[in-house]
Order: structure tokens, then C-alpha cells, then sequence
């Protein structure tokens, strides 16, 4: 396996997904490969950055409005 | 999120028989999420809160056909999506009627941007998301994906759709959605590791061998 062939597989081996037999070939490159090294883990961190970063908080106004409109529907929709 | 799958399928149960309460919790637990995901796919405040609304409404409206294959979360995130994609559509002038038209077109070229900057970051991503600035960073590194590689992103490693479910929502195939998350993964990667790399521990060289 070439870098190349490595970076077509990449998703499959950061998502877990890779084939078994595959995967012994993955990390064989990258025991040997501290560029390819390197990307696997910055890739892995740039998902985490994202997955675990903080939500943004809804406006006070527009959170006042969501939750008087639902429960209007809701009541409504109830009769 | 910290409830679990059967927490919310219970509080779905609920209002579904008609307790305001338990819909309004579950509005709660997810009204942060869902208007975050507004924001990235509108880009603009103002859109994210009419997605939100619309997608809360809808998700009242159609909470007798919630049956619990998919999880709370996703189904509501599938709502979510398509309410963004219907404003930016109309933004854009597009026909609203017609998800597929604007997101089904094919991955062309094979090709996958090569990495260029490869370098350990500083910190680690946990240190990274304290800090107010880290936010605004990756946001605006995700605003200059083109929308089809954003939503792929989005869906799948944001709001941990699986392969399938995230296909499924944009109407694409499963090849496709692989293909885009690679294209969104590097990118991202790419402009993420110029900002958050170590200068002093940058791989550089040759890096073409077998």
C-alpha cells in the first residue's frame, strides 16, 4: 500500500469500518510512514474538534418565541 | 447528548399522548443542537431561527408518525436538514420541490486533495474547544466547504448519522456520501492544521514512496 491507496481508505479506518485484512495492510504503511502518521490523527482530531464542540445558545427572544409558538401548536393540535 | 435513546423514545411516548410537558423537554434537550446545525448549514442567524422553528413545528405535526426505527435525534436532525435546505434553496432561487436536483450530482473526479500541511497540533482538542475563538475558527472553516461536502460533514461526523442515514436524508448514494466526507475530512483537516499545527514539528520532504 501506497500513501495514495492509504488516503482512499482513510474514512474506512478512522470510521472502524476498514476490512480486517485490509487494515493489517493500513497500519503495516503506517508503522513506516510518519506523514501518513501525522493525517490520521490530525483527521481524527479535526472530527473530535467538531463532534465535542459547544453548541451555540439560541437568542432569548427567539427562545421565548420557539417555545411560545410549539405550545400553541401543541395545544391547538391537541383539540 | 447525555439521554439515552430510551429516555427520549419515552418522552416521544408521551407527548405523543398529549403531555405539553415531555414535548417541551424534548425541545429543550435538542433545541441547542438543532439550531447549531441551522447555523452551519444556513451560515446566518436569522435562517437558523426560522429552520429551527420550522423544524420544531414540523416535528410536532408529524410526532404520530415518529415510530422509533431511527433515534429521536436523527429523525429530528433529518427534519432539520430538510427545513435549511428548503431556505437555501429558496434563497438561491432554486425550486423548493426538489431536494435531489441540487445535492444528487455526481463526484466526478476520483481525485482526493493530498495533504500538504502535515503537522502534530499544539493542542489537543480538547484544550481547543474552551476557547471561544476555536468556535468561530472552525465554523469559518466550515462555511468555505462547498454545501454538498458541509452536509455530508455535518450529518455524518457532527451529528453522527450513520453512512446510510446520512444518504438516505441528502438523497445520494452511499458511494457518494464516502467520497464528499473524504473530500470535507481533508479539507477541513488541511485548513485546521495551518492554524492548530506546530511550525517546529511540520513533516516535510518527499513523501512518494511505496
Amino acid at each position: 500500500m501506497n500513501c495514495d491507496e492509504l488516503l482512499a481508505m482513510l474514512n474506512a479506518y478512522v470510521d472502524g469500518a476498514i476490512d480486517p485484512g485490509v487494515c493489517e495492510t493500513f497500519e503495516k504503511h503506517l508503522a513506516g510512514c510518519n506523514p501518513c502518521q501525522v493525517v490520521v490523527d490530525n483527521i481524527r482530531q479535526t472530527i473530535t474538534l467538531y463532534k465535542d464542540g459547544q453548541p451555540y445558545p439560541l437568542p432569548a427572544t427567539f427562545h421565548r418565541q420557539l417555545h411560545d409558538a410549539l405550545r400553541q401548536r401543541f395545544t391547538q393540535l391537541q383539540r | 447528548m447525555t439521554t439515552t435513546r430510551t429516555d427520549d423514545f419515552a418522552l416521544v411516548r408521551r407527548a405523543q399522548a398529549g403531555e405539553l410537558a415531555a414535548f417541551e423537554e424534548l425541545v429543550s434537550q435538542y433545541e441547542q443542537r438543532v439550531y447549531t446545525l441551522a447555523r452551519r448549514i444556513t451560515g446566518q442567524e436569522q435562517d437558523a431561527e426560522d429552520v429551527t422553528q420550522q423544524a420544531f413545528l414540523s416535528a410536532l405535526e408529524h410526532l404520530a408518525d415518529f415510530r422509533g426505527e431511527a433515534s429521536f435525534a436523527t429523525w429530528l436532525t433529518r427534519i432539520a436538514t430538510h427545513a435549511a435546505l428548503k431556505v437555501i434553496r429558496k434563497r438561491q432561487g432554486l425550486p423548493t420541490v426538489s431536494l435531489e436536483a441540487a445535492t444528487e450530482e455526481q463526484e466526478t473526479d476520483g481525485s482526493v486533495p493530498h495533504p500538504e500541511y502535515i503537522a502534530d497540533w499544539r493542542e489537543s482538542p480538547a484544550e481547543l474547544v474552551t476557547r471561544g475563538e476555536t468556535r468561530r475558527f472552525i465554523d469559518a472553516a466550515l462555511a468555505q466547504l462547498d454545501e454538498k461536502h458541509r452536509l455530508v460533514f455535518l450529518l455524518r461526523d457532527v451529528e453522527g448519522l450513520s453512512i446510510q442515514e446520512t444518504a438516505a436524508t441528502l438523497q445520494l448514494s452511499e458511494a457518494n456520501v464516502k467520497v464528499r466526507l473524504l473530500r470535507a475530512r481533508l479539507q477541513l483537516r488541511e485548513q485546521l492544521t495551518r492554524a492548530f499545527g506546530d511550525e517546529q514539528r511540520r513533516v516535510t520532504g518527499g513523501h512518494a514512496h511505496e
